[in-house]
């Protein structure tokens, strides 16, 4: 999705160019007419139907960060890679499984009217259009809360900071170096 | 009680809380990070006010994007400069241990856990890295986590997350000389598809990976995430403890012994419940190459390339097309006629001293084919590379032709200057033959150690069982 050379910037933001590079450009990063993000009829789209596995493989969150900064905020396919579907959570992006022949339904719907409509609705977890689509979609009830209320992951956690203080005296996880290693660590570590 | 699998029993030995409904807060054992995916992590939680809460549970190592020569001289990728340093200034401000590029114990991380015996059975390990799977073949919970995530557990030393369900996959019987812990892994993958592993943790047994070293084991755990797990594992054995013993952070005399009787303990009970079991014959798997642009599209080295026009479901039928217009490859030709402009032997799957000593067996007293561009060794750390040069494999693969480098991703994942050429067709010891995964354009098929030396001497696939090469892993 982002090419690896491409990974190697210090922020989390800038990324919207770089997706599909390799698909969306040619030599000179001139658009591919070939590539369907650059026909006109699909620009400014915000829903990306894709297929199986979708992010499959990397753990890299440049995935996600680039598919938002692009523009989109669904993505519907048969299934998705698990860590990339964890990712989505993790960055305001709502990754919506259906079922092949749903996907399929959706694809044909889009491909043949042009300005095709498709609305994700999360509180109700459905998606419509404009010409009697309705269907419903399953996603977790707690990532669906925290994406509707926007919560940090991090802040969530540490409500628990409490269980996580207990955890530590009880198991007590240490680490011990028995032989000396060549390792550099700072005066400030304790 | 009733019995338990190895990972329920690690993950309740983990949980910090639990309620219905909700992701678990799981305890992190060990937290490994590289220059790659961890700057936005600290930054982020610079920006947030917040501290790392344990640094001495996280290790910090320079791999993905370092250069594989000349070491010494500055790096001139000025995006790969500002990593090194922004993994150098955030270790500098946390107190996390660090093995920078030029530290003797650097290498790839999934290689220099377990060598350090940072890796220990029964933990939980994560990695900004998709195959952290690789420490599961100690008997750990071990997977890749995104930036988020890293952020998440240098704030909290924890991680939000909802159970798998667990997948045992056994395979009986013994290997074949000439076939290795990859081809069993490759083949796996080939028959379960890429898909097949999403939502599991993958339990490996069965006499075949019992009778495997940790090599080999840690071969097939690392490529777990390919068949789309997020985890694999095996249980501890002698072969763990006697891999682990005398490595630097492993406890010392007694300590060990009273270790050694706690990470027995980890292994599945007997009667534990699967959600899932897959079986296999390790006496029918043939070495194994990749002829497309994923891991499951795998086939036997005396195999053909499959041809579109008899596969009859549509999906699988377009897929087959376009990986073959990428990959360059006609249908229907015999694997052993393909033939290559590089060969790489190296990465987090393949670059241990094991893999080195079966590439070098291979490699011994023969040349490198005159028609491969480059063929190159990249052992996995630099303790793998010391140990590699005091056996002298460093001399017989120089002699042959290959260019003997320093330790690290290198042309895996081409993040630094090792990059396969576009259209060019490279047998490659790593785990992903993506579109555009060693640079783009590059046409990668994935091998074991000794079938990619015996492809770089003939300049084609060749069944490495012809050349009467003793079983390794």
């Amino acid at each position: 999705m982002i090419p690896k050379q491409f990974c190697k910037l210090l922020t989390r933001e800038g990324y919207g160019r770089l997706l599909f590079y390799d698909w969306r450009y040619l030599d000179g990063e001139k658009p591919n007419p070939d590539f369907v993000l650059n026909w006109p009829r699909y620009r400014g789209a915000s829903i990306l139907l894709a297929r199986t596995n979708f992010g499959c493989g990397s753990s890299r969150e440049h995935a996600p960060w680039g598919v938002l900064d692009y523009g989109f905020r669904v993505v519907i396919a048969p299934s998705f890679g698990d860590i990339f579907y964890n990712n989505c959570f993790k960055n305001g992006i709502l990754p919506v499984t259906l079922s092949d022949a749903q996907v399929d339904d959706l694809f044909e719907r889009a491909e043949q009217r042009e300005g095709y409509r498709l609305t994700a609705d999360l509180p109700s977890q459905t998606l419509a259009d404009e010409i009697g689509l309705n269907l419903s979609f399953e996603i977790d009830p707690f990532r669906k809360m925290v994406l509707l209320k926007g919560l940090d992951d991090i802040g969530l956690s540490l409500q628990h900071e409490a269980e996580i203080d207990a955890y530590e005296a009880r198991r007590k996880p240490s680490v011990t170096m028995y032989d000396p290693v060549d390792v550099k660590v700072s005066k400030t570590a304790k | 009680m009733r019995p338990r699998t190895m990972y329920e029993k690690i993950w309740d030995a983990h949980v910090v809380h639990e309620a219905p409904g909700q992701p678990a807060l799981i305890y992190v054992d060990r937290h490994l990070v590289h220059e790659g995916t961890s700057p936005q992590a600290f930054a982020g939680l610079k920006t947030a006010g917040r501290k790392v809460r344990r640094p001495e549970l996280t290790f910090a190592v320079m791999d993905h994007s370092v250069p594989t020569k000349d070491r010494h001289l500055p790096i001139l990728d000025k995006d790969a400069a500002s990593q090194f340093e922004a993994l150098a200034r955030n270790c500098r401000e946390t107190g996390v241990r660090l093995f920078d590029m030029h530290s003797g114990n650097q290498g790839i991380v999934h290689i220099i856990g377990p060598e350090l015996g940072i890796t220990q059975p029964g933990q939980t390990i994560v990695c900004g890295d998709s195959h952290t799977s690789t420490h599961g073949a100690f008997g750990t919970l071990a997977f890749g986590i995104g930036t988020s995530e890293i952020e998440h557990v240098l704030a909290t030393q924890c991680l939000s997350q909802f159970r798998s369900k667990t997948m045992h996959i056994l395979v009986h019987g013994e290997r074949k000389s000439g076939v290795t812990a990859k081809d069993i892994i490759l083949h796996i993958i080939g028959e379960l598809g890429v898909d097949a592993g999403s939502g599991y943790v993958f339990e490996y047994g069965g006499k075949a990976i019992r009778a495997l070293s940790m090599e080999g084991r840690m071969t097939v755990c690392n490529m777990s995430i390919e068949g789309g797990a997020r985890a694999g594992m095996a249980a501890p054995d002698d072969t763990t403890f006697a891999y682990m013993e005398g490595r630097p952070f492993v406890p010392r005399g007694k300590d060990f012994q009273q270790a050694v009787q706690q990470w027995k303990s980890i292994a599945s009970d007997p009667g534990a419940v699967y959600d899932k079991t897959v079986e296999f014959d390790a006496g029918k798997i043939a070495p194994q190459v990749t002829w497309g642009t994923n891991p499951g599209m795998v086939t036997d080295v005396t195999g053909r390339v499959p041809d579109p026009s008899q596969i009859s479901d549509p999906d699988e039928h377009k897929a087959v097309i376009r990986a073959l217009e990428y990959m360059g490859l006609r249908p229907g030709t015999p694997i052993v006629e393909i033939s290559l402009d590089r060969v790489f032997i190296g990465s987090c799957t393949n670059s241990r001293i094991e893999d080195l000593r079966a590439a070098a067996q291979v490699a011994d007293g023969k040349r490198v084919a005159r028609t491969i561009k480059q063929a190159m060794v990249v052992p996995g750390s630099r303790v793998v590379k010391a140990q590699a040069e005091k056996e002298g494999l460093d001399k017989i693969f120089t002699d042959a032709g290959f260019d003997w480098r320093d330790a690290g991703c290198s042309m895996c994942i081409g993040m630094n200057p090792d990059v396969l050429p576009s259209g060019e067709r490279c047998a490659s010891t790593s785990n992903r033959n993506f579109e555009g995964r060693q640079g783009k354009g590059g046409r990668t098929h994935l091998v074991s150690p000794i079938m990619a030396a015996a492809a770089a001497i003939a300049g084609h696939f060749v069944d490495i069982r012809e050349w009467g090469v003793e079983a390794t892993e």
